[in-house]
């Protein structure tokens, strides 16, 4: 049988190709024939209990549901037909027998498919003069505002929820005119995904509470852009009003976000707007810092810049700054002498050279089709909500997701099986994996358990495969070990090895890298001081791995910070600091962990003085009297970045070499780190709704149950966490998620600066 | 035969005489001139001058700050900021009217679906200042709340006549 076997149908006289299976509304919908809809969404699946889309077909006695009725050979259908429109009227007149007309205070106004269908299928006149039904509104968290009264019950909300958050939060409850949709007992969505019923919802039941009266859809101007968080790189329409960034949504595009946004990409925008935006230079006098004017500060920072012993001199850039950004960054430092460059700062491990350009080892698209995912180290679905959306439909296939983390991370999908271990013990079980393929074990004992044994087999017999590090496992202090095995399981099974860098341009960053001479690491940086330090967009407490380390190193250098937040480390420590445009305020390039490149333009007027950070770098580059800075505009420096990055491709390639002995010993209590979803770059950290969600840190440390118990200790108690030379007081959390001898006390929020490594000895007695 | 007649006509004047009656009938009728200020022109209920905001018995504004002033003024005159009130309802922070831009065409009127902004009978009045700076010639929400106070009761009974033509 031909498995591309096609049917012809005629719809209002058309004569259109379809495939058996499809629905009537998919080919209607292909051919740019208009069938009114609520409850039909491509990416859902069929409810047809909305009725709009009904419409007649030949020798069918009565109008059919275009959404669930399959294409036939030769079947007719005519979708305006009189007796199709009278049918569409009548379902029309019925819908909004119960929805209020409060049009003019309600947030969908103006986008409404509602208002939009009624308009185009709907009758002119109300003969309904009963009294209307209301619906108390529950709260469902900072993200999304409710008015139920709203809703028309087409439940893509509820099929949402199920098919592709993965979590059963809202449903319906009662029948007919008692029917409700809510969250069965009141409390805030917790789905990463969230925001995406805002989309889904073809009525103001669902609008977005950051969003919440502010403006109407006529007045945004939509811009696109790429949203810079993740490794996803997710498109985006930037909603724009008076210069200002009111929201963003998604933009479709199949091979990358498909039609979804994670809610952190979407409310991120909040920051650009926060109370310590920075508005002016600002340069260090008698002691604080002053504002000052831009030419005095960019020839003050040059002076510094030249004036620095080039072998201490060194820069470090945010993972999600843009390729123009740190292509330019680099041809100045260069320009300077320097090579000591580098944007992995979460990274815990340097002892062995890293791959070429770290990638993901596949296609989002191929995701999908895996039969054998092993995770190690790795909250996927917290640190890359659209990926883990790929893994967990490869999951729902029948796909085996396994996962070797420090922690029983919840997923929104079942294991097939998992190892959670302490920190020091994870290198321990990827070598019994590693054992039962028959693969080197970098010396480690090699014994395999039945479970190491079956996540073995799991991926031996899986025909296309993914071992992946998540960005847990990058911040492990035995990373390189960590890597190194992972490698030799991926080889031995035959599978792909992928990895999921910190912020939007890991890859790109490292593409950059790989064509530039190599200089000092983050790491090196630290340990061998500097005397003049330029920042791009880090905020040094929160994104170093090493935040004790960082701070020794601003305490002795002089401190450039190109930035468009300031913390207060750089309060206290950077001598100049300059204002740079946020992400959606400026223009350039970012590559996404699947290697796609994507350029986008600047959608917002950036806040106060601030100025695109590469004009700031340009400038910088003509007053230190570098040859080649005149670029013009931003494509100029694409351009040259595009010659520098020819036949440089995402490589996973690592160079053989012994790897390192594992240096994270077992102890009595061990720290575990991890980045929070909403704390990983300066932005996300000051987005307030974001900060409000029940995923956002709860400041306290979790330890097991059984360890608090043994430890004297209660949910609530306060306690003192000890690591190296700080320590840092919070009231204690108890959670079972956490392995017996370890507290999870996070990286990148608030008191984790106080801290030593996200991993290592710590110990916890009460305050 | 024709040219006879236009002789005849230009003979004796009579086009002349024609016109001559008009002005001699109005001249021993009333006469129409009013001394303003002290006399003043009856003004219609749909008359569109000062604008103005009401608020219901209850006292509370009635805008809603849906934005369909804004978006239906041809010249572009009325500006609004919305967000939600304290009590989470929806209020306007900011709602101008640049008087030098408006037209008084009268269309924020018939678009608002609350009968929040209206237009008085006023039409005497001045701006004292014209530096933009001032913003004298801005009628702020402040502004055109007070003017609705102050004349809510002849707003209410136009509004009350005309609502069958509405």
């Amino acid at each position: 049988m031909s498995d591309q076997q096609t049917i012809t149908i005629e719809v209002d006289g058309k004569k259109l190709e379809a495939t058996p299976g499809q629905m009537l509304i998919e080919v209607t919908d292909a051919a740019g024939i208009t069938v009114p809809r609520f409850c039909y969404h491509k990416k859902l699946s069929v409810a047809a209990n909305c009725r709009m889309c009904l419409v007649e077909v030949e020798n069918a006695p009565k109008p059919l549901p275009a959404c669930a009725t399959p294409v036939a050979d030769g079947m007719k259908a005519w979708t305006c037909s009189p007796l199709a429109r009278q049918a569409q009227k009548g379902t029309m007149e019925f819908l909004l027998i119960n929805h209020p007309l409060d049009c003019p205070i309600c947030d969908q106004g103006g986008e409404c498919e509602l208002q939009d269908v009624a308009m185009g299928f709907g009758g002119g006149l109300s003969r309904f003069v009963e009294g209307k039904r209301a619906v108390k509104s529950e709260d469902i968290g900072p993200l999304i505002a409710t008015d139920m009264t709203r809703c028309i019950h087409c439940t893509r909300c509820v099929r949402f929820g199920d098919e592709i958050a993965g979590v059963r939060e809202m449903g319906a409850t009662g029948r007919g005119e008692h029917m409700k949709i809510g969250v069965y007992v009141e409390h805030a969505v917790a789905s990463e995904l969230s925001g995406n019923i805002i989309d889904l919802c073809p009525v103001g039941a669902l609008t977005s509470k950051p969003f919440r009266y502010q403006a109407r859809a006529w007045e945004l101007t939509t811009h696109d852009s790429i949203a810079a968080h993740d490794g996803v790189g997710s498109n985006i329409h930037v909603h724009v009003r008076n210069h200002q960034v009111m929201r963003v949504v998604p933009k479709d595009n199949e091979a990358v976000n498909e039609t979804w946004l994670s809610d952190r990409d979407r409310f991120s925008y909040q920051a650009l707007y926060s109370e310590d935006r920075l508005e002016k230079p600002l340069m260090r006098k008698n002691g604080g810092l002053a504002p000052v004017e831009w030419q005095e500060a960019l020839l003050e920072a040059a002076t510094v810049l030249k004036g620095a012993d080039a072998d201490r001199l060194g820069a470090l850039a945010s993972p999600s700054a843009t390729l123009e950004e740190l292509h330019l960054l680099r041809r100045l430092l260069a320009g300077l002498g320097s090579n000591n460059m580098d944007t992995r700062l979460g990274q815990g491990d340097f002892r062995s050279a890293d791959p070429a350009v770290p990638w993901l080892g596949q296609k989002f698209a191929e995701v999908e089709n895996n039969q054998a995912v092993l995770l190690i180290g790795s909250w996927l679905r917290k640190d890359q909500p659209l990926l883990n959306h790929r893994v967990r439909k490869a999951a729902l296939a029948g796909g085996k997701v396994m996962a070797i983390n420090p922690l029983d991370y919840d997923f929104n999908f079942t294991l097939d099986s998992k190892v959670v271990c302490a920190p020091s013990a994870m290198a321990q079980a990827l070598a019994g994996v590693a054992a039962a393929l028959g693969a080197d074990t970098c010396g480690l004992p090699a014994e395999a358990v039945s479970q190491q044994k079956a996540m073995a087999a799991n991926l031996k017999n899986a025909e296309q495969g993914l071992v992946l590090l998540g960005s847990v496992a990058q911040s492990h202090p035995d990373f390189c070990l960590l890597r190194r095995l992972a490698a030799n399981i991926a080889e031995a099974a035959g599978v792909s090895l992928g990895f999921v860098g910190d912020g939007a341009n890991s890859t790109g960053a490292a593409m950059l890298a790989a064509r530039a001479e190599t200089g000092l690491s983050v790491e090196g940086m630290l340990e061998q001081g500097l005397d003049a330090c330029l920042l791009l967009n880090v905020e040094p407490e929160y994104d170093s791995a090493h935040p004790q380390a960082m701070n020794a190193l601003l305490g002795k250098a002089k401190v450039v910070a190109l930035v468009t937040h300031l913390s207060p480390w750089l309060e206290a420590q950077a001598d100049i600091v300059l204002p740079i445009a946020a992400f959606l305020e400026t223009a350039g390039s970012l590559v996404n962990i699947q290697g796609d490149i994507q350029s986008f333009n600047g959608t917002a007027r950036p806040v106060g003085e601030a100025r695109p950070a590469w004009k700031v770098l340009r400038v910088l580059g003509n007053l230190a009297d570098i040859e080649g800075f005149d670029y013009e505009s931003v494509t100029d420096v694409l351009d040259e970045v595009m010659k520098v990055l020819t036949d440089v491709h995402p490589d996973n390639q690592m160079p053989q070499a012994d790897a390192p002995e594992a240096r994270l010993a077992d102890s009595d209590l061990q720290r575990i780190g991890g980045t929070p979803l909403y704390h990983t770059d300066m932005l996300v950290r000051r987005a307030q709704a974001l900060q409000h969600t029940p995923d956002a840190w709860k400041a306290c440390l979790l330890v097991n149950p059984e360890l608090a118990q043994a430890l004297g200790l209660e949910d609530g108690d306060s306690v003192v966490l000890r690591q190296d030379s700080g320590e840092l007081t919070l009231p204690l959390g108890v959670d079972e998620r956490v392995p017996g001898n370890c507290v999870w006390m996070p990286t990148g929020v608030p008191g984790s600066e106080l801290l030593g490594k996200g991993f290592g000895a710590v110990s916890l007695e009460k305050a | 035969m024709k040219t006879v007649i236009h002789y005849i006509r230009s003979l004796f004047l009579l086009e002349l005489f024609k016109g001559m009656s008009v002005t001699g009938r109005y001249l021993f009728r009333k006469k129409f001139t009013l001394n303003y200020p002290e006399e003043k022109a009856p003004v219609s209920p749909r008359f569109r001058g000062l604008h103005a905001q009401r608020r219901y018995p209850n006292g509370e504004e009635r805008c809603i700050a849906c934005k369909l002033c804004e978006a239906v003024c041809p010249a572009n005159a009325i500006t609004i900021e919305a967000a939600p009130r304290e009590d989470g309802s929806r209020r306007t922070t900011r709602y101008d009217i640049d008087l030098f831009k408006c037209i008084f065409c009268g269309f924020c009127e018939e678009s608002c679906p609350v009968d929040a902004i209206v237009e008085t009978r006023l039409y005497e009045y001045h701006f004292e200042d014209t530096d933009k700076a001032a913003g004298n010639y801005i009628m702020t929400k402040e502004k055109l709340l007070a003017m609705g106070d102050k004349y809510e009761a002849q707003l209410a009974e136009d509004r009350a006549a005309q609502a069958k033509y509405r």
